[in-house]
């Protein structure tokens, strides 16, 4: 096949599109995880914390494994979409869940750590000053670790622009539907279309090196720095 | 308005345990550090919560462990000023004293922020960051901030211990300020003894979690009730002692029975002179009629500016040890005058200076 002749570029766009959907998810999930997590102790707590760290230690075919048991037709959820008419498995939607719950534990660490690291004391001068605890975390604790929230937001993204594994049990490669980036990868080599292979490597690379630079941006230029003494 | 404290906090290291209340005058709570000072303030501001106790103020019970009554931080109506003060980094200045005025409409909010700033002298500040700001500027806008709240009591953590010599005077003025035109409970933790003196009509001493002296500061540096007030309040000579009559001691450390101006009674166990009250005026008749005066040798002694500091041993010349007994504070121009007098000297304790301590 000719290199970009029959130029296909729905792997792209699929791609573009899961990713965002699935950081956009991760980052709300994980922050509300992260503050959840910040204000309550206990074994519970420990239980939640590793379940919300499985994803990142069981490898992308187990966690794929799992939620195509889960969306299954004949899994708990599955039956229950079903029921509403929805199936969700090798469809757009799954590239998206595969892709959020893989990423899910990136985020949730790194606001964590980001809330973690708010000054115990200005969220403590701001309830003094009358403000609601919601209020607190709004104006004071979220704005203040946004770097690095924002920063896990950017690994997440990078994280579900890799998935490869969970997308592909879950998803499958149906081309112009599910078949992102690195599952065109994947398929492309295994047709042998070497060219077609390269093209898309060197796109994933571009996009990486792009993350990188806003990550970048976000943590040193325009990150705390701003806010240090003299 | 009353505010009134009665609570218990185990520390790690001793059970916080204090009783006590507050008018509407400022009230300086002295003690060593780590002696739980900051600690009750945060309970009484709601941020740490007391094993067991209750705290009321004016009439609202914002804490009662027995009734199960625990207001939160944010219902307490009680400003804070931090010991390093705590600006929110991310807002103006304005953002920052503003922050409990949200429910004004802006126009009206605009207005009381500009007034707080005017109040502690930093209207030009208003569009500023706080890592902007000198540390005695943004002193002024913690305070303006807390008093945003219109608190009914004000707590404040060592205000004047991040400041520099030169603006701890500056600041202490403002505070002075800030207590007069304040209609509250006033509570100012401090480590610093004069300090206290300054801004605290009353003094509230804690040593390792318990109230040790508590009353108007004239009376607790006057008659410190313990050995361990009197240190806290830099008194530097104190000497174990037993009565001997009515109206005098005998020091033991000092070896010398001295008149007191007190009603002593059996239970004396120190006395004590603060190190500025020591007399070293010169006696025609070589002051051997005269009460409570007493030979001394000087050990060594230690400048500042405008005081000198004596180290003086009682009846004998000093020895390899070093050992002194009193410790004088002299004007230096009053050094300069008897310096030159041979040894020994006649230092006199007057009695009126002199305090006993049954603790």
């Amino acid at each position: 096949m000719a290199p970009l002749e029959v130029a296909d570029w729905s792997p792209l766009w699929i791609s573009l599109k899961t990713s965002f959907t699935a950081t956009f998810i991760t980052l709300l999930a994980g922050l509300a995880a992260a503050a959840w997590r910040g204000r309550h102790q206990g074994p519970v707590v420990a239980l939640v914390d590793g379940a919300c760290l499985l994803p990142l230690v069981l490898p992308p075919t187990v966690v794929g494994f799992f939620l195509l048991l889960l969306f299954g037709r004949n899994g708990p959820l599955g039956r229950l979409l079903v029921r509403m008419g929805a199936t969700v498995i090798f469809s757009w939607p799954a590239t998206v869940i595969a892709a959020a719950v893989v990423s899910f534990p990136l985020m949730y660490l790194t606001a964590r750590a980001a809330l973690e690291q708010v000054d115990s004391r200005f969220l403590e001068a701001a309830r003094t000053l009358g403000a609601s605890e919601w209020r607190v975390f709004q104006r004071i604790a979220l704005p203040l670790a946004w770097p690095g929230v924002l920063a896990g937001a950017v690994l997440s993204f990078a994280r579900a622009l890799g998935e490869f594994g969970a997308t592909l049990m879950l998803a499958g490669n149906i081309p112009g539907r599910t078949a992102t980036i690195p599952i065109a990868i994947y398929f492309a080599v295994e047709a042998d279309d070497m060219t077609r292979a390269v093209a898309w490597c060197a796109a994933d690379i571009l996009i990486s090196l792009a993350l990188l630079g806003a990550l970048y941006y976000w943590t040193h230029a325009r990150g705390p720095a701003r806010w240090t003494r003299r | 308005m009353a505010l009134q404290v009665d609570l218990e906090k185990k520390l790690a290291e001793f059970t916080l345990a204090v009783s006590f209340s507050a008018e509407d005058e400022p009230l300086g709570i002295l003690g060593a550090s780590g002696a739980g000072k900051t600690m009750l303030l945060r309970c009484i501001a709601g941020l740490e919560h007391p094993n067991r106790g209750r705290i009321i103020l004016g009439n609202t019970t914002l804490l009662d462990t027995e009734s199960r009554v625990r207001v939160p931080a944010r219902k307490r109506r009680i400003g804070m000023l931090f010991q390093h003060y705590a600006l929110f980094p991310h807002r103006s200045v304005g953002d920052n004293v503003g922050f409990s005025l949200g429910r004004l409409p802006v126009a009206e909010r605009e207005r009381r922020v500009r007034a707080l700033l005017e109040q502690v002298h930093a209207a030009g500040l208003r569009p500023r960051y706080p890592h902007q700001l000198s540390g005695g500027e943004q002193q002024r806008v913690a305070l303006a901030r807390a008093l945003a709240s219109e608190p009914k009591a004000l707590l404040l953590d060592e205000p004047l211990s991040a400041l520099d010599t030169h603006l701890r005077s500056q600041m202490e003025a403002q505070l002075q300020e800030t207590f007069l035109a304040y209609r509250g409970p006033a509570l100012l933790v401090t480590h610093n003894i004069e300090e206290a003196y300054r801004l605290g009509a009353r003094l509230l001493v804690l040593s390792r979690g318990r109230v040790a002296a508590w009353g108007p500061r004239e009376e607790v540096f006057r008659r410190p009730p313990s050995v361990e007030v009197a240190l806290l309040t830099g008194c530097k000579n104190i000497s174990r002692a037993r009565a001997i009559s009515e109206n005098a001691v005998e020091a033991i450390d000092w070896d010398c029975r001295l008149r007191i101006t007190e009603g002593v009674s059996g239970a004396v166990r120190h006395v004590g002179i603060r190190a500025h009250h020591l007399d070293f005026t010169k006696y025609p008749d070589g002051g051997t009629n005269q009460e409570n005066v007493q030979r001394c040798w000087l050990v060594s002694f230690s400048e500042t500016p405008f005081r000198i500091t004596l180290f003086l041993r009682l009846h004998k010349p000093p020895d390899e040890s070093g050992h002194h007994d009193l410790q004088a504070e002299v004007f230096k121009e009053n050094w300069e005058r008897f310096r030159d007098r041979p040894l020994p000297w006649l230092v006199r304790l007057p009695p009126q200076s002199l305090f006993v301590t049954s603790q």
